[in-house]
């Protein structure tokens, strides 16, 4: 009885022993392949991209990269998460060193799908952090985004994951100055 | 050869999962929030279905009652992790949209039952087809479920907008579902139950 | 205060029956009457915070540092059938009373995919409360979430049973009897909970 039930345990183990390695390396590839996406996305072509690393800025540890050209860091993509209207909001924002923003995309979202989820499809909302340099707040708290209409807690926490980025590069530029 | 065709259809309207046998419910209300996800559910589900029932009719000889339903769990829920390896190698978008609800399938109702009732008893062709039938019924059901959620809540079907404006939300979330599956059971058991 | 969010958030706004759809059968089974309910969410109450607790602690010292984590749902669900097994032949020892009220319950509560769900949710999901940083849950999180998760199971099945009692003494048309009409209901209760939602 106790062996009927460990052969079939041992035998299930192994063939997902044999699954796993057959597919290890495609879903390694396949979530590599959505975060290289996202970073081209978010960073201006040309330049070429750093390996991952980490920063930590106002006591939130940044996973970001950068994209340098002869040295010169030309653009930063950083990954900010926040906490949006249900669940955690994971946003990749590309930063220029002036702390412009370049493009923004999003790494996950568990908004509700009608509401706050159009922050990964509404053109209108998302296109304003193209090339955005102004105050980053929804315009209910005297900023410059306008919101999506009806979602103003998600609206509120993407500005912030940009708004976030923004500050963590602008960081870089003062170390650097002093 | 009717007999085996019967088999599959059997699962489409007489045992259909969600409606007549009202198994399944927590994939049904959860990923019906557009066609396109309740499809996607019911055809992960099927995948299980019919690979559990296979492997349980082949093994079912073989275990001693005790230890049968343990045995079961363990094997379908292999099948399950056979199934969560593939998506997220394959097709990573899917396996984000549908979430815990993939691993969840150990516990749907409809594979532990459909072992235990039929598979458990019958030949491996036999259970195949079984499966292969539930499943379907299954996937209908929550494509039908999906389709109306996403006409009503956000004005489209697959994807493809035909209403112009931002639909009545609440039928995507939490609530719509329940109301949906509710009037749906009642349409169901005024038309096509057997009386 | 964290601990504060994660209650509330898991007991109001996310709540484990009405917004993330865990547990349904077992909620539409045994809500016919109220007592039965109140066992019912007991149960699932003990049985989803040990579960929690031993498959966080399976998952963090056994199956990560041995790279093994692709065996998380085969494992999962084999100790929670054991455990549910090993608190009914305890209980049936050390409390006879309270087996008496639980005991019926136990053994469906293995195939309740709440229990499954929430052990699954604590070692794969990273939250984020208040201003921080989004992370995955240590085992004192993991604890009061899946405490404040049962407990907000218990909330609904509860308010739910009521509601179901009363719901028998009305003339519901034929074609809404039993299920159906107890599906509207909860809609109702879903859309009542909605209320909550932006609260943290």
């Amino acid at each position: 009885m106790a062996l009927c039930l460990t052969l079939v345990c041992l035998f299930s183990s192994g063939i997902l022993a044999a699954v796993y390695a057959v597919t290890y390396q495609p879903i390694l590839q396949a979530s590599q392949k959505a975060l290289q996406e996202s970073i081209g996305k978010v960073l201006p072509e040309g330049g070429t991209v750093s390996e991952a690393r980490t920063a930590s800025f106002g006591g939130q540890e940044y996973e970001y990269y950068v994209s340098e050209s002869e040295g010169e860091p030309l653009a930063y993509a950083v990954t900010s998460s926040v906490n949006g209207f249900s669940g955690t909001l994971k946003l990749m924002v590309g930063v220029l060193p002036d702390g412009t923003v370049c493009n923004t995309a999003v790494l996950e979202c568990n908004e509700t799908p009608g509401l706050g989820a159009k922050c990964q499809t509404d053109e209108a909302f998302i296109s304003q952090f193209r090339g955005f340099s102004g105050r980053l707040d929804v315009k209910k708290d005297g900023g410059d985004i306008d919101g999506i209409t009806a979602s103003t807690i998600t609206s509120r926490a993407y500005t912030k994951a940009v708004r976030n980025a923004v500050e963590l590069v602008k960081s870089f530029n003062s170390s650097e100055e002093e | 050869m009717s007999s085996k065709l019967s088999l599959i259809t059997k699962g489409f309207i007489k045992d259909n999962p969600t409606f007549s046998l009202v198994l399944g419910m927590c994939p049904t209300l959860a990923t019906t929030t557009s066609a396109m996800n309740g499809l996607e559910m019911g055809l992960a589900t099927l995948f299980v279905l019919v690979l559990s029932n296979i492997a349980i009719s082949l093994l079912a000889p073989m275990v001693p009652d005790k230890v049968h339903i343990p045995v079961y769990i363990v094997v379908i829920a292999a099948f399950v992790t056979v199934l969560q390896l593939l998506m997220q190698a394959y097709v990573p978008a899917v396996y984000s949209t549908l979430g815990l609800f993939i691993p969840l399938i150990v516990v749907n109702c409809i594979v532990l039952g459909r072992a235990e009732a039929y598979a458990n008893s019958h030949g491996v062709l036999d259970s195949a087809l079984d499966g292969l039938g539930i499943g379907i019924g299954f996937t209908l059901s929550l494509t039908v479920i999906g389709i109306i959620r996403e006409i009503l809540g956000s004005g489209s079907v697959f994807g493809w907008k035909f209403i112009a404006g931002d639909g009545i939300l609440a039928f995507v979330m939490a609530p719509g579902a329940f109301l949906v599956l509710g009037y749906l059971m009642v349409l169901f058991n005024k038309y096509l139950k057997k009386q | 205060m964290e601990y504060i969010l994660i209650i509330i958030s898991a007991i109001f706004i996310n709540n484990v029956l009405l917004a993330q759809f865990l547990g349904i059968c077992p909620f539409l089974g045994v809500s016919n009457k109220l007592s039965t309910a109140v066992g019912m969410s007991g149960a699932v109450c003990f049985v989803i915070t040990l579960a929690t607790v031993v498959t966080y602690l399976l998952n963090q010292y056994l199956l990560i540092p041995l790279d093994l984590t692709f065996l998380q749902t085969i494992s999962f669900i084999l100790v929670i059938a054991a455990l549910v097994q090993m608190v009914e032949i305890i209980l049936k020892k050390i409390s006879p009373a309270l087996y008496q009220a639980l005991g019926i319950f136990l053994p469906l509560i293995t195939t309740n995919c709440a229990v499954l769900g929430v052990a699954i949710t604590v070692v794969t999901k990273e939250f984020s409360f208040g201003g921080e940083a989004a992370h995955l849950l240590n085992l004192g999180e993991s604890v009061v979430y899946a405490l404040a998760t049962s407990i907000g199971y218990g909330l609904a099945m509860i308010l739910f049973a009521g509601l179901r009692e009363h719901l028998a003494m009305c003339d519901v048309p034929k074609s809404f009897r039993g299920l159906p009409i107890a599906l509207i209901t909860v809609s109702i209760m879903a859309m009542a909970f909605l209320g909550f939602s932006g609260m943290v």
